[in-house]
């Protein structure tokens, strides 16, 4: 059967990997009939309409989800289209039962009239039944695209003066037709409105880098946190990974470099309740928190063997906060400390010294951290930077014992941040790497000689100013 | 810190992953809470194959629980309520809130204040490649 999902009309590119990681998670069948970025209506063939509701129930991109009766271009299409989709004695399963005509129109605009002319128009079904307008037994959609004005747009950013890979959409103008008619039964709507649930805004303990809701709870989809599994954060910070995942059921834990970060001025300051426990107090989801704990990734604590059912991370990008790993920075002097006659690092109140710490390095050791601790199947979902003048093709970051299962991007003016979602294979199988990124980071001991991610965004791109080629000498020494 | 949690710990200096006896670590003047919450049967399930059963025995008595069964619950056992609620109170709900985790080979000793481990190791413990040598010079000296 197929079914029409109407997507909210935003991160457009974590909208299929989100349905289908909700697929996979359910085992369902998935089969994408019809999907366009710039549309929010999207076809899909799934078995049945239970499995249809339960790959929708947990979505956080799509906001619903219909029994498709009929697409056309135009309305005389549509119609033909129900007649071949659908009998007779399947609209008198709905003869009697109390129902609605909802016309939604997308980038376009019909009036009252015409809204009624085209409720009016699909009369050849033959319901009796009462009209209602609130809590009607079916509930029917004519759902309309009158799409974006794309070709202009394309046109615009292949030109040299296109600075984004985002065009602007406009509207069409008012009195055209639309390009696309779906006609469906409702089904069921999404856990979109869990957002506003999680809003930051309203949260308990969040600091500057706390990640939205929105993406939070869709990196929880791409990851299956689902009840009974176990997840982690090495980067925890104020826990907005920990609380998205907790919604979903999954126990959970993290740890960061600085304990300041889970802890919060509450706890630190006036020994109240710990930053991230009081979130999941906040959600009443105290039981699906474990633990955070101080520790270091390069020399994490957690032993290397498979325990966990996913990783999901925002590592640092080394913009506003630094990358630091333990350590002292090379010529700096590196023996046991004493003071009065007890080791420093035994002393209350010691912390211990950072160095700054490479970005490609960060990556390399965050994978191999997930090939040691999945178990066969987890997922790790993590969160990575990239200057936008990157090689996209080449750039995403592989390990031989996990697959690549998405990718999508987050597009900001001159950088982006990408989504990467990895499954750890069985053993004996193996993913090709050779497409890999391979950089190693620069040698230095210096934040912006080890990060050169940090060092793109810092520095103005060359490429937006003069049409000289890019070399690595267009960035000042530092 | 969860039972839980300790169970899947190990020394963070990289000279001990190699050595049986810094597995499990060993609590010290550990302070005990008992914070109840929500018996979650499917995931005690889940995670009860993936345990180290042996470090929960040795954790277990080192904290005063000697009630922990010989072998790991498996096949039937594993859907015997009692069993389930007994592990859940030993994995989810036993709290050591204050207290030291050391490491049985190396002698390293690492803080628990208000619930909250510190892995952090000062920079001679890190990773280096003199560092082994140091650490067994300073494993022999702690020993005292």
């Amino acid at each position: 059967m197929e079914y029409l999902i109407r997507f909210a009309q935003v991160h457009e590119s974590f909208r299929q990997p989100e349905i289908q990681a909700l697929a996979d998670l359910a085992g369902i069948d998935l089969e994408f009939v019809y999907y366009d970025k710039y549309s929010p209506f999207c076809v899909i063939r799934v078995p049945d309409e239970a499995a249809a509701r339960t790959l929708i129930a947990r979505s956080i991109l799509a906001k619903d989800i219909f029994e498709l009766w009929g697409y056309g271009t135009n309305l005389d299409e549509v119609h033909a289209d129900v007649r071949r989709r659908t009998t007779e004695a399947r609209w008198a399963d709905f003869q009697t039962d109390s129902f609605r005509f909802t016309v939604d129109s997308f980038a376009g605009k019909r009036s009252n009239d015409k809204k009624r002319e085209i409720i009016q128009s699909f009369s050849f079904l033959g319901f009796q039944g009462p009209i209602r307008m609130k809590s009607p037994d079916q509930d029917f959609w004519v759902l309309e695209d009158y799409g974006w004005d794309v070709a202009a747009t394309d046109a615009a950013a292949a030109t040299p003066e296109g600075r984004s890979s985002t065009p602007i959409l406009r509207p069409v103008p008012e009195g055209q037709e639309p390009k696309r008619i779906w006609f469906g039964r409702w089904l069921a709507n999404s856990s979109r409105d869990v957002i506003n649930k999680y809003d930051l805004k309203k949260r308990r303990y969040i600091s500057t880098t706390s990640m939205d809701a929105e993406l939070t709870l869709i990196t929880a989809n791409m990851a299956h946190a689902a009840p009974g599994k176990l997840f982690y954060d090495p980067f925890v910070g104020t826990g907005s990974f920990l609380v998205a995942m907790g919604h979903f059921g999954a126990l959970n834990f993290g740890s960061d470099i600085d304990g300041r970060s889970f802890r919060g001025k509450e706890m630190i300051e006036r020994g109240g309740t710990m930053g991230v426990l009081a979130n999941f107090q906040q959600y009443e989801i105290v039981g699906q928190f474990l633990d955070v704990f101080s520790s270091d990734l390069t020399n994490t604590p957690l032993r290397a063997q498979p325990f966990l059912d996913g990783i999901v991370c925002d590592p640092p990008y080394g913009v506003r906060e630094g990358l630091r790993v333990l350590g002292r920075r090379e010529g700096l002097r590196n023996e046991e400390v004493i003071i009065d006659g007890v080791p420093a690092h035994l002393r209350p109140g010691y912390i211990a010294p950072k160095k700054p710490y490479g970005f490609e390095a960060m990556q390399n050791d965050i994978l191999d951290f997930a090939a040691r601790t999945l178990v066969i199947g987890g997922r790790m979902c993590m969160w990575m930077p990239t200057a936008n003048d990157e090689d996209l093709e080449l750039d995403t970051p592989m390990h031989p014992n996990l697959e690549v299962l998405s990718v999508s991007v987050q597009p900001f003016y001159n950088w982006s941040r990408r989504l990467i979602t990895y499954r750890r294979l069985p053993e004996g199988q193996v993913s090709d790497v050779s497409k890999g990124r391979s950089r190693l980071d620069s040698e230095g001991v210096y934040a912006d000689q080890l990060n050169s991610f940090r060092k793109k965004y810092f520095t103005k791109n060359p490429q937006y100013d003069n049409k000289e080629p890019r070399s690595g000498s267009a960035t000042p020494a530092p | 810190m969860k039972l839980l949690t300790a169970n899947f710990l190990t020394c963070a200096v990289k000279g001990c992953r190699a050595a049986a006896s810094s597995y499990p670590l060993h609590f010290k003047d550990a302070e005990l809470e008992l914070q109840e919450v929500d018996f979650q049967p499917e995931f005690i399930h889940n995670i009860i194959p993936r345990i180290d059963w042996e470090g929960l025995r040795v954790m277990a008595n080192e904290l005063g629980f000697p009630k922990i069964p010989d072998s790991k619950p498996e096949g039937d056992a594993l859907n015997d309520e009692q069993t389930m609620r007994d592990l859940h109170r030993l994995l989810l709900e036993t709290h050591v809130v204050e207290g030291r985790l050391c490491c049985g080979n190396c002698g390293h000793e690492y803080m628990i204040k208000e619930g909250i481990a510190n892995f952090l190791l000062p920079s001679h413990l890190g990773k280096t490649k003199n560092s082994i040598v140091e650490i067994q010079v300073y494993a022999d000296g702690f020993a005292l």
